[in-house]
């Protein structure tokens, strides 16, 4: 339990709780203030968010702390819950069957396994290289030819954003940097907190300044000032914690605005998706955010880039 | 404790999402009706009943599938409480005895205190549409008339696992429990097995 002792994750914890203190505090005010039923949906709403919040952060935090392998653990169970989730809206048929128990229990975990053990060469390209070409293979040998396109594609897609790319999180605790070692929790706790504080801050400057939509068709709720806003605070949000990383300020800060444009891209495709399903979250599991995929849409984004801009200026 | 097991394992593998939008669970006699496409139909049904529902719920069952081998004959008469019908005749029968036999079964064991679980299509259909209704359930409901009809909508539980596989894929689905219905005095066996078919078509269309 040597993370315990690392001072760096101690304050970022830290940091974190007080915020959600802080969240906790003003939720209850809010709450209390309010007494148009229409706000007061919205308040409930985000009180329910907040309490989620709590839960996950200590879900994250606890397996952050059993150290790497709790890491990939998590990680491994949000892919298969998202998988589940995604999945489930796709026009899959029974032919799929037996392709998507491969994707399931052998892929999925295959994935992380490499992970764990740090394989880059192999988890880099499993997924989008052999999973790829096998599965599409497999379908084939189903015979059942109808919208075969449509269902390969829907079946890779679900694998390269649910597992391949969100398997990047975890595998930055195998990222050796220049002059630093594998300082790998703390760039995990960088991402996921840069790219879910971009996430709420975007909400919150969304619902005290948003004007005009973003991208209406595609996500009504989005707006340019909570765009703006959201991402300018994200960038100095990950810009202040430059302590707890092998970055300089401005390198955080550069860091942090990369992760929250691709985070906000994510947001963005996945909407995009769910519009096309015809549904308005992907899951119900997570009271006030919907499904996982709801609330890691925007990692399924940063993480990939993140890790590969990393490696790219930073790695060893 | 082997029923609330195989309860939790049914709800982990089926993820599914309830809605009671036409009634709420009590404990009065009902007969759930359901679409049926799946093997996994009518555990995941039984396992997402509140436990004292599910205790006094009974499933009405082919006996050629559930006598097959003896965990299946364990879990029929042990767990599920199983009402096992006939579905082939043995040799000799006279014709329309069997659907007799199995009403008379039905009748019986809601002269208890217990509720079943049918699938009036009668066998498992590919999950697309619901097919016709055999006509056990209107006999039964002519002998037990007080006793509500509850339809139920089973979703995507063809795709977690369909017809001729043994492993499933854990994807999501839903049970929406919709609104009562019961035989009216003078209503005729095909308008009734109708009005009961679209009820739960309706369901489908509202999911």
């Amino acid at each position: 339990m040597s993370l315990l002792h690392d001072l760096a994750l101690q304050r970022l914890f830290g940091g974190l709780i007080l915020v959600l203190i802080v969240a906790t505090l003003t939720g209850r005010v809010i709450a209390r203030r309010t007494h148009d039923e229409r706000a007061l949906a919205t308040v409930r709403n985000l009180n329910a968010r907040i309490n989620a919040w709590w839960v996950m952060s200590v879900v994250f935090a606890i397996s952050v702390l059993i150290g790497p392998i709790g890491a990939v653990i998590l990680f491994g169970l949000i892919s298969f819950l998202a998988l589940r989730e995604f999945i489930t809206l796709v026009p899959t048929r029974p032919a799929d069957h037996r392709a998507l128990l491969w994707s399931f229990f052998l892929i999925t975990p295959l994935q992380y396994l490499l992970v764990a053990i740090h394989w880059y060469g192999l988890f880099s390209i499993l997924i989008p290289v052999y999973a790829f070409l096998f599965l599409a293979l497999r379908i084939a040998l189903s015979g059942d030819t109808t919208n075969f396109l449509e269902r390969v594609s829907a079946i890779q897609w679900a694998l390269m954003i649910c597992v391949y790319s969100l398997s990047y999180a975890p595998a930055l605790l195998g990222l050796g940097i220049r002059g630093h070692g594998m300082p790998g929790p703390t760039l995990l706790l960088f991402l996921v907190i840069v790219v879910q504080g971009s996430d709420v801050l975007q909400y919150i400057f969304g619902k005290l300044f948003g004007r005009r939509k973003i991208a209406p068709h595609v996500s009504p709720n989005k707006t340019v000032e909570g765009f703006v806003g959201g991402v300018a605070a994200a960038t100095l949000l990950g810009a202040l914690l430059w302590w707890a990383t092998p970055f300089a300020i401005w390198q955080a800060g550069l860091q942090a605005l990369v992760i929250a444009l691709t985070g906000f891209a994510g947001g963005l495709v996945m909407s995009a998706i769910k519009r096309d399903r015809g549904v308005k979250d992907f899951g119900t599991i997570i009271a006030g955010h919907g499904g996982i995929l709801d609330r890691v849409d925007s990692l399924t984004f940063a993480a990939p880039i993140f890790f590969h801009v990393t490696r790219f200026f930073y790695g060893a | 404790m082997i029923a609330s097991i195989l309860a939790t394992a049914a709800q982990i593998v089926a993820g599914s999402t309830v809605r009671w939008v036409g009634c709420a669970p009590t404990e009065e006699q009902r007969i759930y009706i359901a679409n049926h496409s799946s093997h996994l139909d009518f555990i995941v049904l039984w396992s997402y009943l509140p436990s004292w529902l599910r205790r006094r719920t009974r499933p009405v069952a082919a006996r050629d599938y559930w006598e097959r081998d003896g965990v299946r004959r364990y879990l029929a008469a042990h767990v599920f409480n199983a009402v096992l019908i006939d579905r082939t005749a043995a040799q000799g029968t006279a014709p329309g005895q069997l659907g007799r036999q199995a009403v008379d079964q039905m009748v019986e064991a809601l002269s208890g205190q217990h509720s079943l679980i049918l699938f009036p299509e009668g066998t498992r259909g590919a999950g697309e549409g619901v097919a016709t209704f055999r006509s056990g359930l209107f006999y039964l409901c002519q002998a037990k008339p007080d006793v509500e009809v509850v339809p139920v909508y089973l979703d995507n539980l063809n795709r977690i696992l369909p017809k001729g596989h043994l492993l499933p894929v854990p994807m999501l689905s839903r049970i929406t429990f919709g609104t009562p219905l019961r035989l009216q005095p003078d209503e005729s066996k095909d308008a009734f097995l109708e009005r009961a078919r679209q009820s739960i078509r309706t369901l489908k269309e509202a999911a």
